[in-house]
């Protein structure tokens, strides 16, 4: 199956010029067990890349917007074509994509059409998705369950496991006026779903919108994250990989380590910069420093997770 | 892939989804228009009644610099709705232009406005046959506020 990877090297050089764009972006390395943060774009990568034993591995994309239009990007097919090819060229097949959500930029049936249609021709294992607000903008996501949540993976949250590794995907963009918010029944549901696990079990949390308080004002926060995180407390790794700002950022908050990634369409600005979080167009020739996928592997006995964010090709 | 196992729970989207059609059953006043229907999704409206005379509103909201809007009518531009707070007279139709390039919406929580995701350019309209005053905002960026007070 998924465990015969690769012996060669990962290529580590690509991380380097991520942060070209991103100015003070931050990626994590792992370093004898301890979580550095490190400036993106300095003389090496300390160890950033996904080492050769890690798994399960994955990859997160996000943010696709198909259907936009507007001079940001003008070809967001493309850009998310491009990164399906990027995944699909991986050296070593990842066991799953998880998507974070605003697939689609409209939630139309065509939209969801093209993206499924799109993903489908992933060379992995399985594909994920949560829905970000745009997938969920005028039907509380009937839409998005109607293309996403039939088969094998079910509608709304839900949590799967991999190689002892156990994976919980939440839904913080249905709530009419919060944005994001997680709502009692899935607080509920998370408690029952990490009550028999083991504090030693390493727990990833997806969701579209950040779970921690990245810039509230712009709708870039879950308010009532804090229920679920104080239910991870008592384990020793936890994960949360969100989409929604366009943009990397990590932080640590206790045993918490979240990682935004950024977007295959368009840049946002940086938290508060400009009235609204509009789309952001570069000068010509920048906007695939902005655009990217994301790597991330776990590694038996390593408390945070590889992870290795990838400008898109 | 044989290990992944699947847990699936999902009933506050069942009621939230229920929820919303409660309000917008509970709403008797107005007819919301909106050409959601088409498979682009885009709102732009052909078929709303106007009225034979539309009213003009009679104490207009405090004027803003921005884009003039003049009677009924509400810009939404650099994610605001402008102006922020419309008088009209029972019986007038309001109409929403989005003038960003980001996708826009008109939905009131309490009330009976529920526009589908407005790209740029795409207009909603709502006819609102009963006084009061209908808050609403836009559910990609709840920040966005507005309110139509509606007079007899």
């Amino acid at each position: 199956m998924s465990g015969e990877h690769a012996a060669e090297g990962m290529s580590r050089r690509g991380l380097l010029r991520h942060g070209a764009w991103f100015g003070g972006a931050v990626v994590l390395a792992v370093a004898g067990g301890e979580v550095v943060s490190k400036v993106v774009g300095d003389a090496d990568d300390g160890g950033g890349g996904i080492p050769d034993d890690a798994s399960p591995r994955f990859v997160q994309v996000s943010d696709s917007h198909l259907g936009f239009k507007g001079p940001a990007n003008t070809d967001v097919t493309g850009s998310f074509s491009r990164a399906i090819a990027q995944i699909n060229a991986l050296d070593e097949r990842p066991d799953f994509v998880i998507h974070t959500g605003d697939l689609t930029h409209l939630a139309t049936p065509a939209q969801f059409d093209q993206v499924k249609q799109m993903m489908g021709t992933l060379k992995t294992g399985h594909v994920w998705t949560v829905p970000g607000e745009h997938d969920s903008v005028d039907d509380a996501g009937q839409k998005y369950r109607t293309a996403f949540g039939a088969g094998s993976r079910g509608d709304g949250w839900y949590s799967f496991d991999v190689r002892g590794v156990h994976f919980i995907a939440l839904v913080n963009t249905l709530h009419l006026k919060k944005l994001g918010h997680l709502g009692a029944d899935q607080v509920d549901f998370v408690r029952k779903d990490v009550a028999g696990l083991s504090s030693d079990t390493p727990v990833v949390v997806f969701s579209h919108i950040p779970l921690f308080a990245m810039y509230p004002n712009w709708g870039w926060g879950t308010d009532d994250a804090a229920q679920v995180l104080s239910l991870l407390r008592r384990f020793s790794s936890v994960t949360c990989l969100n989409g929604h700002v366009h943009q990397l950022f990590t932080k640590t908050e206790g045993n918490v380590t979240f990682h935004s990634a950024t977007t295959t369409a368009y840049p946002l600005p940086h938290p508060g910069d400009g009235p609204a979080p509009a789309p952001v167009t570069l000068p010509a020739g920048r906007l695939r420093d902005a655009l990217g996928v994301r790597e991330v592997g776990y590694v038996k006995g390593r408390r945070a997770l590889a992870v290795k964010d990838r400008r898109l090709a | 892939m044989s290990e992944i196992a699947v847990r699936t729970r999902w009933p506050g989207a069942v009621a939230m989804a229920g929820g919303l059609m409660l309000l917008l059953a509970a709403c008797g006043g107005g007819t919301s228009h909106a050409a959601g229907k088409s498979p682009s999704g885009a709102a732009s409206s052909k078929t709303a009644p106007m009225p034979g005379m539309t009213m003009p509103s009679g104490s207009s909201a405090p004027a803003t610099q921005a884009a003039p809007v003049a009677g009924n009518a509400v810009s939404i531009k650099g994610f605001a709705f402008v102006p922020a707070t419309l008088t009209v007279h029972a019986g007038a139709t309001v109409t929403w232009t989005n003038d960003d390039e980001e996708p826009h919406t008109v939905t009131s929580g309490k009330g009976p406005l529920r526009s589908p995701a407005m790209d740029a350019k795409a207009t909603y309209r709502h006819r609102f046959a009963r006084p009061g005053t209908y808050d609403y905002i836009c559910t990609i960026h709840p920040f966005m506020h507005g309110t139509v007070v509606v007079k007899p």
